[in-house]
């Protein structure tokens, strides 16, 4: 498995904001159906690390790649942006407070960015939607705008959304952490669907259950560097990092108040 | 008070008040106008762009809409611009109360959650493409009540060109007081008028922005 080309490969990763470092020297290899989870600390730089994938955050130093290519790379500025769009077809995203545009129906919030970038006509684009729907259980709500929805359900319309520009790669960040606990699991059990269909997810996450049960590799980040990773059975059973077991027992002590 | 006198010259009035109308609008199409290039100016990436639309901006700002009008009315042909009154009316209030509309509709965009854009990036929408189809359908709901605020403040204002001698109703009030020496009567009627259009467009806002709100 280790010698097989990494599926997204970041390399030396390092994000400053002034003379706060973020990210000092990360690299992470993921493979195409795996699926990896960073746990930490508030601040620890997680979400700086997810979104410098898709540059949302670019990197001050470093390398993101996807596949063959290069996603960070120099171009010219219009060049670069024609570039960047097109990447971020193949990247989806899901943020902790949804994002879904208030404006339009569930089906115009899925049907958006295919319609505009794919050029798909209106019937191919409402057979896109209510197949997205359907698969996160959401199709009766295809004409419902977000402010009648549910956190849990606006959730589960914003991972279909993304999933409807069939991206190579899924990005979670915290994903659920907005949510009342009891909506919890039905994103959860959307995310799990995802893992058994090998979709390839980099999800940051506060829930170690969660983390546990489906990923494939946890990384540990602390002050902008990769504490400790390694497959969840070790990361939450036998931690070798002193910082990490500090870092599981209060987050248990925490969960179970 | 002369009623008898009033209902004698109020069809005059009326027909300043039309006059006044047509100003308005298309002061406020004007002034729209340059908004919405100001305030695409100060979002601007290019900060020579950002520069002229904050240039523009504090200029207006900083000086009367009279003395704006005036230099643009008197001073304008001693620089080779050669308006009629009216026109330079609409022009010098169209340019002034654009000032006020950059600022509103840059407010208004700039009010749309952050994470809006970024989500409509993520899924690979241009910058453009995301201004269009995702923010500027928001911001329009947030800005039509404070160009309401705008769009009343420059139906006042055209009482402005009344020194420049265009026939609306302000100057149609001090031209009857001249030969009437009424000038309660005539700024009655004059007031009247401004409160009528007054009211009507504040509930044409109104009903726009219940409209925008409820899609
Ligand atoms: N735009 C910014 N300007 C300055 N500092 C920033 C900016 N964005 C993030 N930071 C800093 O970078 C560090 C890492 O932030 P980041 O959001 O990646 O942490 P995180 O691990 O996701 O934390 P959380 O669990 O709270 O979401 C923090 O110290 C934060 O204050
Ligand atoms: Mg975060």
């Amino acid at each position: 498995m280790t010698d097989q080309k990494p599926f997204v490969d970041i390399r030396n990763a390092q994000k400053s904001y002034g003379s706060l470092e973020v990210l000092k020297d990360i690299s992470l290899q993921v493979q195409r159906g795996q699926i990896v989870a960073i746990i930490g600390p508030s601040g620890s730089g997680k979400s700086t690390l997810l979104r410098a994938i898709n540059d949302l955050d670019p990197l001050t130093g470093g390398e993101v790649w996807l596949e063959d290519m290069q996603i960070n790379r120099k171009l010219p500025h219009r060049q670069y942006e024609a570039h960047i769009n097109q990447v971020r077809q193949d990247i989806g995203m899901v943020f902790q407070h949804f994002n879904l545009f208030p404006h339009l129906s569930v089906r115009g919030n899925i049907t958006l960015a295919p319609r505009l970038l794919k050029h798909l006509s209106e019937a191919e684009a409402n057979a896109l939607a209510e197949e997205q729907l359907e698969k996160v259980g959401m199709l009766d709500r295809i004409d419902y705008f977000p402010s009648r929805l549910s956190g849990g359900q606006k959730q589960r319309v914003a991972i279909a959304r993304a999933l409807a520009m069939k991206p190579k790669v899924m990005l979670f960040d915290e994903a659920t952490s907005a949510l009342d606990p009891e909506l919890v699991d039905e994103v959860n059990q959307v995310m799990k669907k995802l893992a058994e269909e090998h979709m390839t997810m980099i999800i940051v996450t506060h829930e170690m259950g969660f983390a546990e049960s489906v990923c494939d590799r946890v990384l540990f980040m602390d002050q902008g560097v990769v504490v400790e990773e390694g497959p969840p059975e070790v990361i939450f059973r036998d931690p070798q990092n002193e910082r990490t077991r500090n870092f599981l027992r209060k987050h248990l002590e925490g969960s179970n108040r | 008070m002369d009623f008898e006198l009033m209902l004698r010259v109020y069809p005059f009035f009326l027909k300043a008040a039309l006059v006044t109308i047509e100003l308005s609008v298309l002061t406020a199409l004007l002034g729209l106008a340059c908004g919405a290039l100001g305030a695409a100016a100060r979002l601007s990436r290019l900060s020579a762009l950002r520069w002229i639309g904050a240039a523009y901006v504090s200029l207006i700002r900083g000086t009367p809409a009279l003395i704006q009008l005036f230099l643009l009315y008197f001073g304008g042909p001693q620089i080779g611009i050669q308006l009629d009154a009216f026109s330079a009316g609409v022009i010098g209030l169209g340019v002034n109360i654009g000032a006020y509309m950059t600022e509103t509709i840059r407010g208004a965009i700039v009010a749309v959650d952050k994470g809006q854009t970024e989500a409509a990036r993520t899924l690979g929408l241009s910058r453009w493409q995301a201004m269009r189809k995702v923010v500027i359908p928001q911001a329009a709901r947030l800005m039509v009540r404070p160009l309401g605020v705008n769009i009343n403040a420059l139906i006042k204002g055209t009482a402005l060109v009344a020194p420049i001698s265009v026939i609306e109703l302000t100057y149609t009030a001090q031209r009857y007081i001249g030969s009437t020496y009424k000038p309660f009567e005539m700024f009655m009627i004059s007031g009247a008028l401004y409160m009528v259009i007054i009211y009507v467009t504040g509930h044409g806002v109104a009903w726009l922005d219940r409209r925008v709100r409820i899609a």
